[in-house]
């Protein structure tokens, strides 16, 4: 900060400052980004425990969730947001990294192959979540396949067959042989254990009590940063420079010498390798999974929070995915106290007002920010060529 | 013709169901730029796009360079040297200039000789480097085609192939345009120029072919083809 600001902002108040700063962007740019890195992970590490004095052990829970569902979206955000691909299913690759670990980390199999499997399979967690990755991956490029062709409306609706398909196979795959336990479900899976040490129990360490949820916080966290920096690289590469071209325009991209179909092939699989991860994730954190989880409606929350986010832009999905993950919750907690001492009774329940909420959001997003809510990239190069325009 | 880079042999192109191209020859000489003109519809957008390993021909050869084209798919064909600027300039708006340039050098690898291209061009197109940040979305029509043309150019290409580079610019714009092509020729690359703009390209060409509903009528050096009667009245207006 020179010396001239330093100035201001004592003058106008250092808050003034900071969000005019904030406004302009200037803050990331202009000063000590290393000391803003800082701030976070100290802000983030101490996040479980702010949230649990202030809001309570179930907020954290919330939070955990919001996790899983920001590494879903940076998953489609690859999909959709690179390279193009309008996919509706999405929640697919959820569905498949959870059910990889509901099975490989559960005693439900013991009873389909009593001989092979006569406590069921437990595998470490380490051994499963790569492994449902390449799974899921593997559903990814299955899915690719058959629509390379395919733009637009009708891959999206393929891709939306395709998620419902996955679903169904859920739920009815519990005959001849029963793999999936059907709509029931498949409950009891191991909680994700890590150096002998079991997420699920209470730790304590340097005499800090930390509960099953900090540690699933803590884990997540790290998860969701791994996947935030592969995203970013990505981005910057010439993998994601080609992504971005085929969005733009395909031919062209083809006349620049992209072997497209194995880039639209890639850019399903890792989509797909976060679903799964995160899915993964989610079903030892449950400790139980079942078809009713992984609808359609979930597909939409999680293409809602890239494009409400900001399609492409990795700080933008994280914000829509953190906003649609808590309003739902924020809602739940708020609309019936606030109808009950208004009418004295509850006139619309939560569950209907999210979805009018999120209909209301879409339309403003769409009207006001076309780009999503931070479209960083697109909105910086705007303004460059408005400040070159003038100098012309 | 001994020495063509490119041979066209009784070629026919299907199209939409419609056989667009019926048969037709074409030969471009080492560092020689052909013009391909004729009307709409005639043939000359799908023949650049079989070319460039977007359509698959129904019958005919191609040969390249001595060896048969058609083997390869696209995406070999630019490593080998062939490079398409398409219709409609088709560039990616939501990357900056300097990304679209690079994608032009995505078959690439040596990364010291891309960025000196990278900068040769940008000396070709001084306009482009002012800009080289913002997106090539927000460009005016003859930049953007000046960005078309750098790209293909990127990808070190020996033989150009240039599809209506005039359509929807400016009068100056596409003054300087051909006047780019005409120094990119200069240097010594073979171009495939296909144009409505018949007068124009026929301008800058050494050779020319005309091409009406799927096939070549007439093919003649520019300037013969310029002042024939036949010319002057269908395409010239006048």
């Amino acid at each position: 900060m020179s010396r001239r600001s330093l100035r201001d902002s004592l003058r106008f108040g250092l808050l003034a400052t900071l969000l005019r700063e904030f406004y302009t962007m200037n803050f990331f740019t202009k000063h000590n980004s290393r000391l803003l890195f800082w701030l976070m992970l100290a802000a983030l590490v101490l996040l479980p425990f702010v949230t649990d004095a202030l809001l309570g052990r179930g907020w954290v829970r919330i939070v955990d969730f919001a996790m899983l569902y920001i590494m879903l979206a940076l998953g489609l955000n690859i999909v959709v947001g690179y390279a193009g691909l309008l996919d509706l299913g999405y929640i697919a690759f959820f569905a498949v990294g959870a059910y990889c670990y509901a099975l490989t980390g559960s005693p439900h199999l013991a009873a389909a192959f009593p001989t092979v499997f006569p406590e069921g399979i437990h595998l470490p967690f380490f051994i499963v979540l790569p492994l449902a990755a390449l799974v899921a991956g593997g559903f990814g490029v299955l899915l690719g396949a058959p629509t390379l062709r395919l733009r637009g409306d009708y891959l999206a609706i393929v891709t939306l067959g395709f998620g419902e398909i996955i679903r169904i196979f859920m739920n009815n795959l519990n005959a001849p042989i029963n793999l999936t336990n059907g709509p029931q479900g498949i409950s009891r899976i191991d909680p994700i254990t890590i150096v002998g040490v079991s997420l699920n129990s209470t730790q304590s360490l340097f005499g800090i009590t930390l509960p099953s949820v900090h540690l699933y916080f803590y884990l997540f966290l790290t998860c969701t940063a791994v996947v935030v920096f592969i995203s970013h690289r990505l981005e910057r590469s010439r993998i994601g420079r080609a992504w971005m071209a085929i969005r733009e325009d395909e031919v062209a991209a083809t006349a620049m010498g992209l072997n497209t179909r194995n880039l639209k092939l890639l850019a399903f699989a890792m989509g797909a390798m976060f679903g799964g991860v995160s899915g993964t994730l989610f079903a030892g954190f449950q400790g139980f999974v079942s078809p009713e989880s992984f609808s359609l409606m979930e597909s939409i929350m999680v293409l809602c929070m890239v494009v409400l986010g900001g399609m492409g832009n990795i700080s933008g999905v994280i914000l829509g995915g953190i906003l649609l993950a808590l309003l739902p919750e924020i809602l739940r907690h708020s609309v019936v106290p606030i109808q009950q001492s208004l009418f004295g009774k509850t006139l619309i329940d939560p569950e209907s007002l999210r979805m009018l909420l999120f209909g209301f959001a879409l339309i403003a997003v769409m009207l006001y920010r076309p780009a999503g809510l931070w479209p960083s990239r697109l909105r910086k190069r705007e303004l460059q060529s408005d400040e070159t325009a003038e100098t012309v | 013709m001994t020495d063509a880079i490119l041979k066209i042999r009784d070629l026919h192109i299907s199209y939409g169901g419609i056989r667009a191209v019926k048969g037709i020859t074409l030969d471009i000489a080492h560092g020689e730029l052909v013009a391909l003109i004729g009307s709409n519809g005639a043939g000359k957008t799908t023949t650049l796009k079989m070319l460039a390993g977007l359509l698959k021909p129904v019958s005919g050869s191609v040969d390249y360079d001595g060896r048969s084209l058609l083997d390869l798919p696209a995406h070999q064909r630019v490593e080998r040297g062939i490079a398409l600027v398409p219709e409609g300039r088709g560039i990616f708006a939501r990357l900056s200039i300097a990304e679209n340039l690079l994608m032009g050098a995505y078959c690439r690898h040596d990364k010291a000789e891309i960025a000196s291209d990278l900068q040769r061009m940008y000396e070709l197109f001084p306009r482009l480097y002012e800009r080289k940040e913002q997106l090539a979305g927000t460009l005016s029509g003859g930049e953007q085609q000046m960005v078309a043309m750098a790209r293909a150019l990127m990808s070190r290409p020996r033989i150009l192939m240039l599809d209506e580079p005039s359509m929807g610019l400016a009068p100056l714009m596409v003054q300087k345009i051909f006047q780019t092509i005409s120094e990119i020729s200069a240097q010594g690359m073979s171009i495939l120029l296909v144009e409505q703009n018949a007068k124009l390209a026929l301008k800058v060409a050494s050779r020319g072919y005309v091409m009406e509903s799927g096939k070549i009528t007439l093919t003649d050096d520019a300037d013969s083809l310029l002042a024939s009667d036949a010319i002057q009245h269908a395409y010239l207006g006048g």
